[in-house]
């Protein structure tokens, strides 16, 4: 049977998850810089790996910082959902009556707000280091503002399904990865033909599509992995 | 007077069937005459098709020998492709309505599919060496193959990380159901990125329409990897069983039978 | 370049991944008989035991 929710608007509910959670991501404040250097490293390394001729940088510039993006978001993921469950509050959302979906959803948000934001405010930075001509920097970023998103969504369902085990974030990678190659492939696709002033449009309409899409299908299926693992 | 009549409830024998399916001693019971008869049919077709595809087609004229290896690399690909469909579908069928035996053969079906998506990936590879002399190319079919690979690795790995069996298996299921939603969209873009990077669309088999005698060995092969698919998977779903219930009387029963 | 040897390397290695991927499960059958009977065995003696 489950428990009448104590305030019983929705959107209440959101919100207040949501400052709840960005309020314990502030508390560790030092824990939400790591994903920002890591980022910062990994794209580091490329130059450091292949060679700092510019050229070759500029053309590899979309993929190495889309891969860098790919790899910050699954190493922060597995916090999104982890200490909740080990601590059994998670539980306690279940039996709370609020639809889980619902609570899927704020903390997603709260991850993009808290691992996938700085990703795009750091781009003209990365973008900078890895000689990415200035025109593209705008699609750049727009492509990071609608697809980390996506990432965010998407990797909450593998987060939900590997939440209970000992070593999830390492099975975490290798489940999302192969689901993140469209949206590799598409921001990538973006990014490159502005940089040779071809149209690039089309690409953002798919990236928004997806975004819509997974928007609203995800949290359910986050919600469903989040039950099976509670059981 | 007597105006109470009992009604005899008519027993629909495919639901019957279907029932009794669920049951582990009834399933393993039943499947168990099926399997040597696959494996029969499958030996037959194979080996019919393979004389017809390795020893009687004429060579090709754009490719001369190699393009023998086709008649391996097409039907695992097909196969690697369906196996997913159905894990899919099972795994559906299992999250939806919880049952055991549906589960359990959603979950044998992945290695099954691991282990023909190799077998495409190498015999690809190995065609590619003498067509376009590279053993490796980023064309449409093995980028997606080896996507599809990591799908089925996903699967297999979440459902051997989780202890408790059914729990396992419905989270495995739920992973290939959310794969099975995003396979159409990975197979177009990784078709549409291979265009975008390389001018034209590569082909193994070209473009050029098959002629019959090449067909088919294909088709024969084709349907000889189903029967396969149905005896090994029958073979791992009852392996399962045995493991799962071990401690069940009617497997110490069957084991005994076999000693 | 003789196209032979990789219609050979291609079929013996598509051979080997499925046979190996049939008989698998039936080695797992074998350990599983063997585990039974041990089950078994450890059973009998405690029963003989306690009687």
């Amino acid at each position: 049977m489950k428990a009448e929710p104590v305030s019983g608007s929705l959107s209440r509910a959101f919100f207040a998850l949501l400052r709840r959670d960005l309020l314990l991501a502030f508390r560790r404040r030092t824990e939400l810089l790591f994903p920002v250097i890591f980022l910062l490293v990994v794209v580091s390394l490329f130059p450091l790996g292949i060679g700092p001729g510019p050229q070759l940088l500029a053309r590899i510039a979309p993929g190495v910082i889309w891969i860098a993006a790919l790899l910050a978001t699954v190493i922060s993921l597995d916090g999104l959902f982890r200490s909740d469950f080990e601590d059994g509050t998670m539980e306690q959302f279940v039996i709370s009556g609020h639809p889980l979906t619902l609570i899927s959803l704020a903390k997603i948000v709260a991850h993009w707000l808290v691992a996938g934001l700085p990703i795009v405010l750091l781009s003209p930075l990365l973008a900078l280091w890895m000689n990415l001509p200035t025109e593209s920097l705008g699609v750049m970023m727009l492509t990071l503002v609608l697809g980390t998103p996506i990432l965010s969504l998407i990797g909450s369902i593998g987060v939900g399904l590997t939440i209970s085990l000992k070593r999830g974030g390492q099975l975490l990678s290798l489940l999302v990865f192969p689901l993140y190659v469209p949206i590799l492939i598409i921001a990538t696709a973006a990014v490159m033909a502005s940089s040779d002033a071809l149209p690039y449009t089309q690409f953002l309409g798919l990236l928004l599509a997806g975004l819509i899409t997974s928007l609203t299908l995800a949290p359910f299926a986050a919600a469903a992995a989040l039950k099976i693992s509670l059981s | 007077m007597n105006t109470t009549k009992t009604v005899k409830p008519r027993k629909n024998p495919v639901v019957m069937f279907i029932h009794k399916m669920g049951s582990p001693p009834w399933f393993y019971k039943f499947t168990g005459k099926f399997i040597p008869w696959f494996w029969l049919i499958f030996g037959v077709l194979t080996v019919w098709g393979l004389y017809l595809g390795l020893v009687k087609a004429p060579a090709d004229y754009l490719q001369g020998e190699s393009f023998r290896i086709m008649y391996l690399h097409v039907p695992a690909a097909w196969m690697s492709m369906l196996i997913y469909s159905m894990m899919a579908v099972m795994g559906f069928i299992a999250l939806v309505w919880r049952i055991r035996i549906v589960e359990i053969l959603a979950m044998a079906s992945a290695p099954i599919g691991a282990a023909f998506t190799i077998v495409t990936l190498t015999a690809g590879s190995l065609w590619g060496r003498p067509t376009w002399g590279t053993y490796w190319v980023w064309d449409a079919r093995l980028t997606s193959e080896l996507v599809l690979l990591f799908l089925y690795l996903g699967v297999i790995g979440l459902y051997n990380s989780i202890d408790e069996p059914r729990k396992a298996a419905r989270a495995a299921c739920l992973l290939a159901l959310v794969g099975a939603v995003n396979l159409p969209i990975i197979h177009y873009s990784v078709k549409w990125w291979n265009t975008l990077h390389q001018g034209s669309s590569i082909s193994l088999t070209g473009g050029s329409s098959i002629d019959a005698s090449m067909l088919w060995p294909l088709l024969i092969m084709a349907i000889a990897t189903k029967f396969y698919y149905a005896a090994n998977l029958l073979t791992r779903t009852r392996v399962s069983l045995l493991e799962q219930d071990i401690r069940k009387s009617w497997v110490r029963e069957v084991l005994k039978e076999k000693s | 370049m003789s196209h032979t040897p990789f219609i050979w390397a291609a079929y013996s290695i598509g051979a080997v991944v499925l046979v190996w991927c049939a008989v698998a499960p039936l080695v797992k059958r074998k350990s599983l008989a063997k585990d039974i009977r041990r089950m078994i065995q450890i059973e009998e003696r405690s029963i003989d035991s306690d009687s």
